[in-house]
């Protein structure tokens, strides 16, 4: 079946199976190799992307069900050759070391901080408990996501 | 590398059109609601639907609303939209406890009500929330709407009053002026399913128990409820004691199974720890409203 949805922006169209999961449609059909492809069982979250502006488990959502929306992925973070204070962050706080989770981190890191632009670090841990990350530990990912927080880009209000 | 089975996938676009699709194609199709139960099994083939019937775009199957004296919630509303629901909160924070504790805040994004309580996990959250609410399912088919009490919903472990050809449309739960709701539970790892999760929801009336629901989840209690230390609740004050009598009885009425989660024995104990510290809690919770409305 023809599928066609917007993809940072872009309008991508492709013939597939109606079985084609969303995280295959981005990969394999978009060539958007940032979003990973991980446990397949919506454990991990290294899939994890936005529709519609929700994170949501990509491993788990058939294309078919997208067809229509808005879709974000980790490419779509940089704006105008400026990465995202996410992004940044994860950089300054060694927020990675393998950086197979990193995609879905930095994903489920903006939508923290675009919902609760000062979280606590609970709040950052209980965020991303949907995310498995098997080298850091996490706490330099909290930290990651506490340095975008208090490193705003210009655009976004500060709180 | 996990993928469903070729299947055929089609978009309802109503109710009603929904319910066409699933005449046409009898035990075939399949309701696709937000797929967290449905796809995993999809890909294990342990379900192997030849047309899926996607529900996505149903809005009149979404939203929480007060109706009257109920609240009612739609089927496509998802576990996040529940957790963070004012309405719900202010009623019964039993709601925000549960969801809480179900799956991550990223499959709470995209899993539904609905798709939960017809998938029918015996350790399904919210179905032990529902039988302590007595809530009310609404289902449709072809002929229209008729309901379901919460506490006769379930036919067994994966199996739902829901036949084919019908949608689970939305859920009714009685606004309880006073009451007060918890939910306790207890899983290997954050997010799992639960060894053994129980929720209460009382009314206190002149320093006794005027109503009394409580819920059991994975534990196999009938009905996802123990009526026995309900019944011997009602008209009791909400004394430690009194509690701990209740809750021995309700972990009495339950016949869980050993599993990788645990022996019946571990369990059973569970049953009895997590009602008692439900219905303690839900007891203070009902006193505090109670002494607030009386301006106390």
């Amino acid at each position: 079946m023809e599928i066609s949805m917007k993809i940072n922006g872009a309008e991508v169209t492709h013939d597939v199976e109606p079985r084609t999961l969303l995280v295959h449609f981005v990969r394999e059909n978009a060539g958007l190799r940032g979003t990973h492809w991980g446990c397949d069982t919506s454990n991990c979250g290294a899939c994890v992307l936005w529709v519609d502006g929700t994170p949501i488990k990509s491993c788990t959502m058939l294309a078919a069900s997208a067809a229509g929306h808005d879709i974000t992925t980790v490419e779509g973070l940089e704006k105008d050759g400026k990465l995202d204070p996410i992004q940044q962050g994860f950089i300054e706080c060694h927020g990675l070391q393998c950086g197979f989770c990193t995609p879905g981190m930095l994903m489920t890191g903006r939508w923290i901080l675009d919902n609760n632009p000062k979280p606590s670090e609970e709040e950052i841990r209980e965020g991303i408990s949907g995310q498995l990350c098997r080298c850091t530990g996490y706490k330099n990912i909290v930290d990651s996501i506490h340095w975008a927080a208090a490193h705003p880009a210009e655009n976004e209000v500060s709180a | 590398m996990q993928t469903p089975a070729p299947v055929d996938y089609v978009r309802a676009t109503s109710v009603a059109d929904a319910l066409s699709l699933l005449q046409q194609h009898g035990d075939e199709a399949r309701l696709l609601a937000g797929g967290h139960s449905l796809l995993p099994m999809m890909k294990l083939r342990l379900a192997r639907p030849e047309i899926l019937v996607d529900i996505n775009d149903l809005d009149e199957l979404r939203g929480i609303r007060v109706d009257g004296n109920e609240i009612v919630i739609g089927a496509m509303v998802t576990h996040a939209e529940i957790l963070n629901s004012p309405i719900l909160f202010e009623h019964y924070p039993i709601f925000r406890e549960a969801e809480k504790v179900i799956a991550d805040p990223i499959v709470r994004n995209k899993g539904t009500m609905g798709g939960s309580m017809c998938q029918a996990d015996p350790a399904e959250d919210l179905s032990a929330v529902g039988a302590a609410l007595r809530g009310t399912v609404v289902i449709q088919n072809a002929e229209g709407r008729r309901t379901v009490p919460m506490r006769e919903f379930h036919e067994g472990p994966y199996e739902t009053k829901v036949a084919d050809g019908e949608i689970l449309v939305e859920v009714r739960y009685p606004i309880l002026p006073g009451s007060g709701s918890a939910y306790e539970k207890v899983e290997r790892r954050s997010g799992d399913w639960a060894v053994c999760a129980a929720g209460a929801c009382v009314t206190i009336s002149g320093g006794v128990f005027s109503s009394v629901g409580i819920g059991i989840g994975a534990v196999n209690a009938e009905h996802f409820t123990a009526t026995g230390a309900e019944a011997f609740l009602v008209g009791k004050e909400p004394t430690a004691e009194n509690i701990a009598t209740a809750a021995q009885m309700a972990a009495d009425s339950c016949d869980p199974s050993a599993d990788q989660r645990g022996p019946a024995d571990y369990k059973k104990h569970l049953a009895m720890e997590l009602t008692k510290r439900a219905l303690t809690r839900a007891a203070a919770a009902a006193v505090a409203v109670h002494l607030t409305k009386n301006g106390a």
